[in-house]
């Protein structure tokens, strides 16, 4: 409890981009063998330090087998909420979902990141009970405490009842139990975000557990077998309030990105393939009238490939899928910048109108045909994923693993894990930062990346940054 | 108490206009949560023998609401599953929750003090009460809502969003131990008269 507001707390977006710069990265790391224990990296992120760009700081969970995948803050700018009339919290704890064991780890960054440990292990047998959920997934602050989305439901394979949403205490961490009240027709999930003073959440789907734990199901995608549903809900009232379906083929619809200021009642979320075609898509939703829409706004097409060059899942279809795995808005909502995992591929969309992106940079790195190496000359497997954005929207950081078993599909070489940086122009363009290049201890892959003080897709705003 | 939600209202649809409404529902909630305290106390004075022993309850029960308060630093989740629409609603809820109007009371009670053998003038001494106890509340409300209108104003028009958290500050404690304070202050002058 303290006595003033966290600084790194923001009233608005605009107020967020003007605070300093980030001086560490957070960034996950998972043995995809499960030979090692998972751990969190503390990268310096400080151009001016002797050890800029390198892990100063590591810790390492005394578990294998978790899977780390996303983690958030335990608290962030939505404690400002004129609502919860208490912002007395700390941007202080990382609470870190194993995605496979479903044990959730809490580190304490402070009072030093470099001295991050872990400050308290909820075991899986304790979200179960108190859930009936598994795979602890997406995690984000806001006002009734934390909010943890899960891609399981019970029981072993996690497929007895829904995955959903559960909610933590933001100070002791101790699991509350099930946020929906009436979940009406949803029954896979995977990411979700909100808008606060508008009072609405909107989640997406990936699959079952059995459709991704052991790789993906090259059947059940062409049947169209994975998510492809947007679900609205009123967020005080923890009720469904709407299904948007993009339709079967649109294959797995994953990160949502609400626009950061409140007044925007936009946002986007990327579709990893479209079956017909192997497109990747961008898709704008919004809400007009108090209903809600949805429509295709950008399509990425798969690259043409001999076959020789593509593992075995792909020979079938001579061709390289974009594969969209994450997207992120930048703080003031202008750009959009889109992961195409297959083909090695950076985009960022300028979304000043939001139904109309216009591609305004491209960064080129790693690819299961391409393998381009990156600008200063290093070899990149893999290729971007994760993607964060700095607050003033200048950096842009990405990891290049997807998910264990998925990343042997892809690219059966093998990834080894880097973290690397991107440096944005304010009107648009991106260029790969040459003495930015993170390696992961041997045997590590990366997957999200935080940064101290928050960034693009941890904080939520209750005031509008219009004056 | 909630002025920043006036400031948000404002700027969210951005208009003036909005920010009073604003300003005017966290008043009606606050007074009706004042009210809800006050009238029970208000017919309770018209057992005019009794009025001591009411002092000290009330006395007490001030007292006893700021010790729980002390302990109770939980982060208040309750109070967000409140809609933003509701702002009426949340002025009323937080009133209770913090004992805003309990505050009051002690002094309420103070201002209706009365000769204690009027024994025949009960009922004009419920309406007086009534009277009074509908006065202090809107008195404290209005003060209220000048102090947070002036500060969501100024906010609003002149000083930025960065005045939310520079002015936001922990007073969790200090309004506790307030609470205490005005408990044992008012005991300390019910003994004296006695």
């Amino acid at each position: 409890m303290t006595m003033r507001p966290d600084p790194t707390f923001h009233a608005s977006p605009r107020l967020a981009m003007e605070a300093p710069p980030e001086n560490f990265a957070y960034t996950l790391l998972l043995s995809p063998d499960f030979s090692k224990p998972d751990a969190l990296a503390v990268i310096d992120a400080r151009p001016t330090s002797p050890t800029y760009s390198q892990i100063v700081h590591t810790v390492t969970m005394p578990n294998k087998g978790d899977e780390f995948h996303h983690f958030g803050w335990n608290a962030c700018s939505s404690a400002l909420s004129p609502l919860a009339g208490h912002a007395f919290v700390e941007r202080r704890y990382l609470v870190i979902p194993g995605i496979r064991s479903s044990r959730i780890y809490i580190v304490d960054t402070k009072p030093d990141p470099t001295k991050a440990r872990i400050h308290k292990i909820i075991e899986p047998e304790e979200v179960f009970r108190k859930t009936g959920y598994s795979r602890p997934h997406t995690v984000h602050c806001g006002p009734e405490g934390i909010y943890v989305s899960t891609l399981g439901g019970g029981g072993k394979d996690g497929t007895q009842g829904p995955p959903g949403v559960f909610i933590m205490d933001c100070e002791t961490f101790e699991v509350l139990g099930r946020w929906e009240i009436d979940r009406g027709p949803q029954k896979l999930h995977y990411d979700f975000w909100w808008n606060l003073p508008r009072d609405y959440m909107v989640s997406s789907e990936w699959a079952l557990p059995p459709q991704f734990e052991n790789g993906i199901v090259a059947e059940d995608l062409l049947a169209n077998k994975y998510g492809h549903r947007l679900h609205f809900w009123d967020l005080r009232d923890r009720r469904h309030v709407q299904t948007i379906d993009l339709g079967a083929n649109h294959q797995m619809a994953l990160e949502v990105r609400p626009a950061h200021d409140p007044v925007r009642e936009y946002g986007f979320v990327g579709v990893v393939v479209d079956t017909t075609n192997l497109e990747g898509s961008i898709w704008t939703w919004w809400r007009d009238g108090g209903k809600f829409h949805a429509e295709k706004t950008a399509t990425i097409p798969p690259e043409a490939t001999p076959k020789e060059k593509l593992p075995p899942l792909l020979q079938g279809f001579g061709a390289v899928p974009p594969l969209i795995t994450d997207i992120d808005l930048s703080m003031d909502d202008k750009f959009l910048y889109v992961s195409c995992w297959g083909t090695g591929e950076m985009r960022q969309y300028d979304v000043s109108d939001p139904r109309k992106p216009k591609l305004a940079g491209s960064v080129h790195i790693g690819g299961i045909a391409r393998r381009t190496p990156h600008a200063n000359g290093k070899p990149v497997a893999g290729g971007p994923q994760m993607v964060e954005i700095s607050r003033d929207g200048k950096r842009v950081y990405w990891t290049n693993s997807l998910y264990s078993t998925w990343d042997e599909q892809f690219y059966p070489a093998g990834i080894p894990g880097v973290e690397v940086m991107a440096n944005a122009a304010p009107g648009g363009g991106l260029e790969l930062s040459k003495d930015y290049f993170v390696s992961c201890p041997d045997g590590y892959r990366a997957h999200q990346v935080r940064l101290e003080g928050g960034d693009c897709s941890t904080d939520s705003f209750c005031y509008p940054s219009v004056q | 108490m909630g002025w920043p939600l006036a400031v948000s209202a404002g700027l969210m649809e951005r208009s003036p206009r909005a920010l009073f409404a604003a300003l005017g529902a966290l008043a009606t909630g606050h007074l009706l949560a004042s009210l809800l305290v006050f009238l029970p106390f208000a017919l309770l004075v018209a057992l005019a023998e009794w009025q001591h022993p009411i002092q000290i309850a009330a006395g007490l029960l001030v007292i006893g609401f700021g010790i729980f308060l002390l302990f109770n630093r939980r982060h208040p989740k309750r109070l967000a599953r409140i809609p933003p629409t509701q702002l009426g609603l949340w002025s009323f809820a937080v009133a209770i929750a913090h004992g805003a109007g309990l505050m009051l009371v002690p002094i309420y009670l103070g201002l209706c003090q009365l000769p204690a053998s009027d024994h025949d003038a009960t009922s004009t001494l419920v309406e007086a009460n009534l009277a009074m106890a509908v006065l202090v509340a809107i008195v404290h409300v209005a003060a209220m809502v000048t102090a947070g209108g002036c500060l969501a104003w100024l906010t609003y028009r002149y000083l930025g969003l960065k005045f939310v958290s520079r002015s936001w500050f922990n007073l969790d404690t200090i309004w506790a131990l307030s609470l205490v304070l005005v408990g044992v202050i008012a005991l300390a002058f019910t003994f004296m008269e006695w």
